[in-house]
């Protein structure tokens, strides 16, 4: 019996028609798609991006070249030289260059660093043009970080509390 | 003597030229239609960038194929390498010379229409096969076979679904078809009615004529990449492209025609204007018949091989036979009303 049932259903075509019923349902539904470049999807103030060192309020640069986030940088992304800065011989970082393409945006560095210095902004829109800007240097870093101070700050406080 | 190339070569000329114009636009607004559908059904928004809503989106698509350099593979047959586009493409085109678009617009008001239809619409295997065969590569000549063998196989059905409607008409010219479905019961006169298995059948076997999906194991990207045109890059792909589509719309076209009253009103004549005949009906039919290709493509997962060949011989070809005979008892002892005319 369940045999003939089965024949018949297929011969009627029921459980296509009940497919196509269900494809012109989601034909009306309101769609998914965000138009990128247009519209954004709300951003965590947790957001890994690109790389950025910070300054103190005072202008002086937070980074006393303990060289943590060289050491817990899984991807070797991260490479530091220091010296004692020839004006006051405080010890200050020489180099401090991170090359994005090893980075895998873990943000350990700025989990091990103990002056809140290098941090992980939410740019995630940026693109390079030759060969060898892959790799930013500290001036860049403190370019964006003095850049970006205000939105750095601001997901730092947000976060805060669950630090 | 001007007077007669004038008219046995200029207007002819200008009429195909009348038809195949639209159509090819026709089949560009198809592309971005069957894109946009897709994209809804997907519950995406499709090409929306080109153009106020995208339409420009096929126009864009065509320069940029057109520019694409045309690659030949080393050990290709160069002539039938560049032949089999064109043996797709003029086959689907010179199908269009019999549709009839209304009463009077007709290119070629031949009497055995439905004849000359089935000889170009399996003339387009050709196309295919040697596309395959010419392009020296396993997938292309798999591709091919399996086209090959699905188109024969579906041709044999959608044959006998034509009988059907040729014993109820009692002609092979399609107007006369269209004028046999004319009555005062508008929607209830057309074929569809008395022939409805045979209607499905013939539709579903021009879905699997033209290989689309859920019949396009000829071009089944996971198994056999893109099949018999898998080497045809630039303008030789946008033709077997355009032959495709002019193919789909073809086949809606017939459906409408042979089926669906073609240019009749669905309403009662006595409804006044929207009961009067005319080109504008075939066109929204024809316009559904297309939509349901898109719409199948959207919703059905491609058929296996197996599945496909034993769907086309061992259901849809008997109960094609059953309804020939069906529909001769129906026409020899007068019980439908059809065929009276008008």
């Amino acid at each position: 019996m369940s045999r003939i049932t089965h024949y018949f259903k297929s011969l009627l075509l029921i459980e296509l028609f009940r497919g196509m019923g269900l494809t012109i349902r989601y034909m009306f539904k309101p769609k998914y798609t965000v138009r990128y470049p247009m519209e954004h999807i709300p951003k965590s103030n947790r957001f890994r991006g690109l790389h950025a060192l910070r300054r103190y309020a005072n202008g002086e640069e937070r980074c006393i070249a303990c060289k943590l986030c060289e050491a817990v940088c899984p991807a070797l992304a991260i490479t530091i030289d220091s010296a004692p800065r020839a004006s006051d011989g405080q010890r200050r970082t020489t180099r401090y260059d991170i090359d994005l393409f090893k980075c895998i945006f873990c943000g350990f560095c700025e989990e091990s660093c103990p002056v809140d210095s290098i941090v992980e902004t939410s740019i995630h829109e940026y693109h390079f043009e030759h060969r060898g800007e892959n790799v930013v240097n500290k001036l860049q870093l403190l370019a964006i970080g003095d850049r970006f101070e205000k939105q750095i700050a601001a997901d730092r406080t947000q976060d805060a509390a669950y630090r | 003597m001007v007077d007669q190339l004038i008219n046995h070569l200029v207007w002819p000329i200008v009429y195909i030229l009348c038809i195949t114009i639209p159509l090819i636009l026709a089949v560009a607004m198809f592309v971005y239609w069957e894109r946009k559908v897709i994209g809804w059904m997907h519950v995406r928004m499709g090409p929306n960038k080109i153009g106020p809503l995208g339409l420009l989106q096929a126009f864009a698509d065509v320069v940029k194929l057109l520019i694409k350099e045309v690659i030949l593979p080393t050990t290709a047959n160069r002539f039938l390498y560049y032949l089999a586009p064109m043996l797709t493409l003029v086959p689907a085109l010179a199908a269009w010379a019999v549709i009839p678009f209304s009463g009077k617009m007709v290119l070629s008001n031949a009497n055995a229409g439905v004849l000359y239809l089935l000889a170009m619409t399996s003339m387009g295997v050709y196309g295919i096969i040697l596309a395959g065969w010419a392009s020296n590569s396993r997938y292309a000549l798999l591709g091919a076979m399996r086209s090959a063998a699905q188109v024969i196989s579906y041709e044999l059905a959608m044959g006998l679904c034509l009988v059907c409607v040729l014993v109820l008409a009692g002609s092979l010219n399609l107007t006369d078809i269209v004028n046999a479905q004319a009555g005062h019961k508008g929607l209830l006169d057309w074929f569809w009615l008395p022939l409805l298995p045979v209607f499905v059948i013939y539709f579903i076997s021009g879905v699997a004529e033209t290989n689309r999906a859920p019949f396009d194991v000829a071009e089944g990207e996971s198994e056999i990449v893109a099949g018999f045109h898998v080497e045809y890059s630039g303008s030789a792909f946008a033709i077997f492209f355009l032959a495709e589509y002019a193919n789909m719309i073809l086949v809606s076209f017939l459906s409408a025609i042979l089926f669906m009253g073609g240019w009749l009103s669905p309403f009662p004549s006595s409804w006044g204007f929207i009961g009067h005949a005319g080109f504008p009906w075939l066109l929204i039919k024809a316009f559904l018949f297309s939509f349901l290709f898109l719409w199948f493509r959207a919703s059905f997962p491609r058929y296996r091989y197996d599945q496909i060949m034993r769907l086309g011989w061992k259901v849809f070809i008997p109960i094609a036979i059953v309804w020939v005979l069906v529909a001769g008892c129906l026409k020899y002892f007068g019980w439908v009303t059809i065929g009276t005319g008008v």
